[in-house]
């Protein structure tokens, strides 16, 4: 009965989102603003509808439901409390489910603002929210229900939504469990951060068509959605980097980044969201670069509906099986629709979008955000690319090929050091006018320092020229960054004589936009580290030892000290290895690589043991498809110099984003008063 | 005839010791040498999975038959083609320069210069509107130089956009 209910109310907000589109539209046709009114009213009580909605299917989860066959293949008995509850986004159907739901809470709090001064957008931000939300709940309703329970029939067992003629209810009792993989706390995170991330950025996308149907192409869109845009790329991009900590922590291939499609999917909007989010400052300071972003924020809204497709539509593991699913060709269309309308939309407002400003100078401030679209495109035209040609393939010559890192990693590393090169050149440039002369002077003193590191990386004894150049790149960066932190400060300090810790904290507060973006430079310099470290130095070796014996990798040495395997409460079997690990001779400590068994999904899982510090990851494995006793184990081990400088740079990033998304300090009210009236002798009062 | 014994003999221990240097000149490749090899191919039938860290049966004896290739003398490059062959090009960790995968390599770059190509034009449009409008602007001023009032009020508009 409680599934009816949540299948009930999930039509219900299907049938009010439907509503809320078609009333705003009406409004606009009749200019009648209570249909517009009544739109918006409509998107606000999708909110509570689909709270329900989700309430009643974690309900069922968290009380053994299994009857319902979403539970039973995403929990089980020895599932503790929160895995339950987590479990609400561990499968298709629920996963879909709960990209409504934060969507249903975004748009909520976009219809609550005051839109007294922006009424002309109004019903076309309800119109591409809800047929967004209509978009979704369709999938649910028709294809991927959450609610559908198990039948038993004269013909065997079935699932569906409502009673088979002649049908029993089913309850197996029990459910398969969450694929363990799955029970990470990385991965419990991981969907929510993409999806928020995601979602979120449906925001810009909204008022950006609501701008070119109306025609207002101004910047006014940008700056009621800016705030909107900043918290999106940052769940985003928290969540693509614990993802990354994920694979690192639970994939057992000693690496973080695999250029998995999957992966890539969740980054492609990544790309075009951080180029709009540099590019829509160049439309509010000079009125610049309009059409690029209408572009690369209807590109971004349509990746974000394509990476959900790649990972639910089964596309990537053959085009005919996607053309066969259920799912595949919905998104497909809705993805192939949007795009056209937006950019049909945007063709029609082409000229209106033209810059107010020329462009005259290639190393003006604004050019070099220019570039640095071109540069994101490219990066992104790789990614793209190379995730849709084996389905071209596939479809074109029936052969399936792979485009695996080699490519990825060839193509996109000189776009990103040129990335490197703009954080570095950007901050120094004029707006209007710079010169290579004028250029040079503001560079001169970071480049001489940033020269140094890789000096010192080569008198270390290291050759890669892709590794020097990459170091050379991140100290430029780091060092122009801090010395326009320093400048700014100090020309603060002499002019207001106020401590210099005050003055940099001022200088801050007066603009968290900038000095904040300053901060998430750094920070991605720093994760670059970790990446040039793990990408260039990682070393490797893997072999079979009795206990009591030793594997050695460069300068470390690990001794296979015991093992042991016991049963868990969690409905695990455990194979537990313990290894001293010797660094240069020294005994630094013990690393503790695993292998659990799930009983219930009969799934093992190797869990690395990890001796980390700012130097270098020994990350060992247990290789659990060799047999494993105290006569003989397989071990792999891999040395990932400098990898951890990825999760600094990850958490000094947070903190810039923080800085950034602050508003500024308020501008101080000043009382006026009005002088009393002197009376000039000899003149008239 | 009493020396068949001992000439059998020596034959014996002169062919187990060349069979012993054979051996010897091929010792089993270890598990480094075959995951070098097999981290650069793709398990054949998992999605996305390379060779050395696929934890499938299957993959377990495909790395089993690197070593035996290896075992064998083979070489890199030998044994990738021979997976390639049985297995389909699918295994191979970039798709071989050859026929429609040629779009590969010569889409992402093409479409990369064509952009730089597009913007490139654009600015130097830009650039000379910019030089014609300057002209302009400085016949503009010598006509109102006596209405400092009338270029104030244009420079302001202008920064209001």
């Amino acid at each position: 009965m409680l599934a009816d209910l949540g299948f009930g109310l999930m039509v219900l907000t299907f049938v009010t989102a439907i509503f809320s589109a078609v009333a705003a539209v009406v409004g606009v046709k009749k200019k009648d603003p209570r249909w517009i009114e009544s739109s918006r009213r409509g998107m606000i009580l999708q909110l509570p509808l689909v709270s329900l909605v989700v309430l009643v299917l974690l309900y069922l989860l968290v009380n053994n439901h299994y009857e319902v066959k979403y539970v039973y293949s995403v929990t089980s008995l020895s599932m503790p409390l929160y895995l339950k509850l987590t479990a609400l986004w561990g499968g298709q159907a629920g996963s879909l489910l709960f990209w409504a739901w934060l969507l249903s809470i975004f748009t909520t709090s976009v219809m609550l603002r005051n839109w007294e001064r922006d009424k002309e957008f109004l019903p076309w931000v309800v119109v591409v929210t809800s047929l967004t939300m209509v978009f979704f709940l369709s999938l649910n309703i028709f294809f991927e229900n959450p609610f559908i329970r198990w039948w038993s029939t004269i013909g065997g067992e079935t699932a569906a939504m409502f009673k088979p003629v002649g049908a029993v209810l089913i309850n197996p009792g029990d459910g398969t469990g969450l694929n363990p993989l799955l029970r990470h706390p990385g991965m419990i995170i991981h969907p929510p951060m993409l999806y928020l991330g995601f979602v979120a950025f449906i925001i810009p996308f909204a008022f950006a068509v609501a701008a070119l149907i109306t025609g207002r192409t101004d910047d006014r869109w940008i700056r009621i959605t800016r705030r909107w845009t900043l918290w999106a790329w940052l769940f985003l991009s928290i969540g693509l980097v614990l993802g990354a900590r994920w694979a690192y922590d639970v994939l057992g291939w000693g690496g973080y980044w695999g250029w998995d499609p999957v992966e890539i999917a969740a980054f492609m909007p990544w790309l075009t969201g951080t180029a709009f989010l540099h590019s829509v400052m160049i439309q509010e300071k000079r009125g610049m670069l309009k059409q690029w972003n209408m572009l690369l924020i209807i590109l971004t809204y349509d990746l974000v509906i394509f990476g959900t497709f790649l990972t639910r539509s089964g596309v990537l593991s053959s085009v005919h099986a996607f053309a066969q699913s259920a799912i595949g060709p919905m998104f497909f269309s809705f993805i192939g629709l949007t795009f056209i309308v937006s950019v049909g939309l945007l063709m029609h407002r082409w000229n209106e979008l033209k810059s107010e400003n020329p462009m005259t100078s290639v190393l003006s401030r604004e050019a070099l955000f220019l570039l640095n679209n071109l540069l994101f495109m490219g990066i992104l035209i790789v990614c793209f690319w190379g995730v849709i040609f084996p389905l071209i393939s596939e479809l074109a010559t029936g052969q399936k090929v792979t485009v695996g890192p080699p490519f990825y990693e060839r193509a996109t590393a000189p776009l990103f050091a040129s990335l490197m090169v703009l954080m570095a050149l950007a901050p120094l440039a004029a707006w209007g006018h710079s010169t290579i002369k004028t250029l040079g002077k503001a560079i001169w003193k970071p480049a001489l320092l940033a020269v140094v590191i890789p000096v010192v990386v080569l008198f270390a004894g290291i050759r890669n020229f892709a590794a020097l150049i990459g170091f050379f790149l991140v100290a430029l960066v780091i060092f122009v960054t801090i010395y326009e932190i320093w400048r700014g400060s100090m020309a603060r300090h002499k002019k207001h004589k106020e401590g210099l810790l005050t003055s940099l904290m001022k200088l801050v507060a007066r603009n968290r936009r900038r000095y904040g973006g300053y901060i998430i430079h750094i920070s991605m310099v720093l994760m670059a580290i970790g990446i040039l470290g793990i990408e260039i130095f990682q070393t490797q070796t893997q072999g079979t030892i009795p206990q009591g014996s030793s594997l050695t990798l460069d300068n470390y040495t690990v001794t296979f000290d015991s093992v042991a395997q016991f049963d868990t409460a969690g409905g695990r079997n455990v194979t537990r290895a313990v290894l001293s690990v010797y660094e240069d001779g020294k005994f630094v400590g013990q690393v503790f690589p695993r292998r659990d068994y799930y009983y219930e999904s009969q799934q093992p899982m190797t869990i690395p043991g990890l001796r980390s510090n700012l130097k270098d990851d020994l990350y060992v494995i247990l290789v659990d498809w060799q047999p494993i006793s105290a006569v003989g184990a397989t071990f792999k081990i891999y040395k990932n110099p400098l990898v951890n400088w990825l999760w600094i740079g990850a958490i000094v990033f947070i903190a810039g984003m923080f800085i950034a998304a602050w508003p500024d300090n308020k501008p101080i009210k000043q009382e006026i008063r009005r002088s009393r009236m002197v009376q000039v002798p000899g003149t008239v009062k | 005839m009493k020396r068949f014994p001992w000439v059998l003999l020596i034959a014996v221990l002169v062919l187990m010791g060349w069979v012993g240097k054979v051996n010897a000149q091929q010792p089993t490749p270890s598990d480094d040498e075959v995951n070098a090899i097999a981290s650069q191919l793709f398990c054949p039938v998992c999605e996305n999975t390379p060779l050395d860290v696929c934890p499938t049966q299957a993959c377990a004896q495909w790395r089993d038959e690197i070593r035996l290739r290896l075992a064998q003398g083979w070489n890199e490059d030998q044994i990738k083609d021979y997976f390639a062959k049985s297995y389909g090009i699918r295994v191979l960790a970039e798709p071989p320069r050859q026929g429609l995968n040629w779009l590969v390599y010569i889409v992402p770059p093409v479409a990369f210069i064509a952009g730089a190509f597009i913007l490139f034009r654009a600015f130097r449009s830009w650039r000379a509107l910019s030089k014609q409008s300057d002209g302009q602007e400085d016949l503009n001023i010598n006509q109102n130089e006596s209405d400092p009032y009338l270029e104030r009020l244009e420079k302001e508009l202008k920064e209001r956009g």
